[in-house]
């Protein structure tokens, strides 16, 4: 409803009485309750999947946590969260967008560089390593 | 309003404002909260950066395998999940004006929260006798740096939210409450948000 007000601000003067604390939209008992079991879902899935020893392929197993992870973040931001590109005017997604690709420029640069220098300075330390050392 | 520089308005007849959405100290609360949360959300990725750098650098020392037990992982991931939902209930009350069931709702989110809180630490005492403390690798250092942060922010979550429940039982739900409320539901979904990284990437990812 927040966003139905905002919208419209310029256009129509007369909605200024109301309250001004019902103003962030808001869900229904039906979209927390649809929120929570997908994400339920969601976690109980990569649980299952590490506990289980369900694959055998690392690798995959890896990718299907991580994916599902994503799905889950993107259930909440929905769900609990109230995202949509209309709050506060769409700002709200901008902030967002502008932060993931920060955090993607931050997260895989991290990665790279410092992969980089391990790989080609730094022999990885095991444990059965560390017995051989001098 | 710049528009209305050339308006010559006397005091008298009153001055006449067309751009009256412009002061909405209740909207601007919630996009700064935003954007202050985005800003949290950059130091968690900092960490995780950290933490996906450091997380084999194990110094010859206990690894993420031998160390996690996921069991307890599961039940606090569980314990997170409950109190978002409860803290949801919280906002469908507040929204019917429900004074008595408001409360009660963040009492159960806060025993969710509190349990979180309580099974972290028993996690982290266990590590830190076995003599797996942040001191002890990198790959340590970096996990509790990470892990502790997003605790000590569910500890300041709790701390507000005990805050809260006091407000609203001396004041009722008035706006100033629900702007309250509803900033700490962000905040709350939030920490859920980062934890679903945590428990992907740090504790299931570790133990693969």
């Amino acid at each position: 409803m927040a966003s139905h007000a905002h919208s419209n601000a310029h256009g129509d003067h007369g909605h200024h009485d109301h309250h001004h604390g019902d103003h962030a939209s808001h869900g229904t008992f039906g979209s927390y309750m649809t929120g929570f079991v997908l994400s339920v879902i969601l976690t109980a899935i990569p649980f299952w999947l590490v506990m289980g020893n369900v694959i055998e392929d690392k690798t995959v197993t890896g990718v299907l946590i991580m994916g599902l992870g994503l799905v889950q973040i993107i259930v909440h931001m929905i769900f609990f969260l109230h995202m949509d590109t209309k709050s506060e005017g769409g700002w709200n997604m901008m902030a967002l967008l502008f932060t993931v690709v920060l955090v993607l420029i931050a997260l895989s640069g991290s990665l790279w560089v410092m992969h980089n220098l391990n790989t080609y300075m730094m022999p990885e330390l095991t444990p059965e390593a560390a017995k051989q050392l001098p | 309003m710049s528009a209305n520089t050339h308006h010559t308005a006397t005091p008298a007849e009153g001055l006449t404002f067309y751009m009256k959405d412009e002061h909405h100290p209740e909207q601007s609360t919630m996009i700064g909260f935003w954007i202050y949360l985005m800003s949290d959300c950059l130091i968690f990725a900092i960490l995780f950066a950290t933490y996906a750098v450091l997380g084999h650098s194990f110094a010859g020392g206990p690894t993420a395998k031998e160390l996690f037990d996921l069991k307890l992982v599961a039940i606090n991931t569980a314990m997170l999940l409950f109190s978002s939902i409860t803290y949801g209930f919280a906002m469908l009350e507040m929204e019917k004006g429900n004074k008595g069931l408001l409360v009660s709702w963040l009492v159960v989110t806060f025993f969710f929260g509190a349990c979180f809180l309580g099974i972290e630490l028993y996690e982290f005492h266990h590590l830190i006798e076995e003599g797996a403390g942040p001191w002890r690798s990198a790959f340590l250092s970096s996990f509790f740096t990470l892990v502790g942060t997003h605790g000590l922010h569910v500890t300041c979550g709790l701390v507000w939210m005990a805050v809260l429940m006091v407000q609203i039982s001396k004041f009722g739900i008035n706006p100033a409450n629900k702007r309250r409320l509803m900033t700490l539901s962000m905040f709350w979904h939030f920490l859920d948000v980062i934890w679903i990284g945590v428990f992907s990437f740090v504790y299931l990812m570790g133990v693969l």
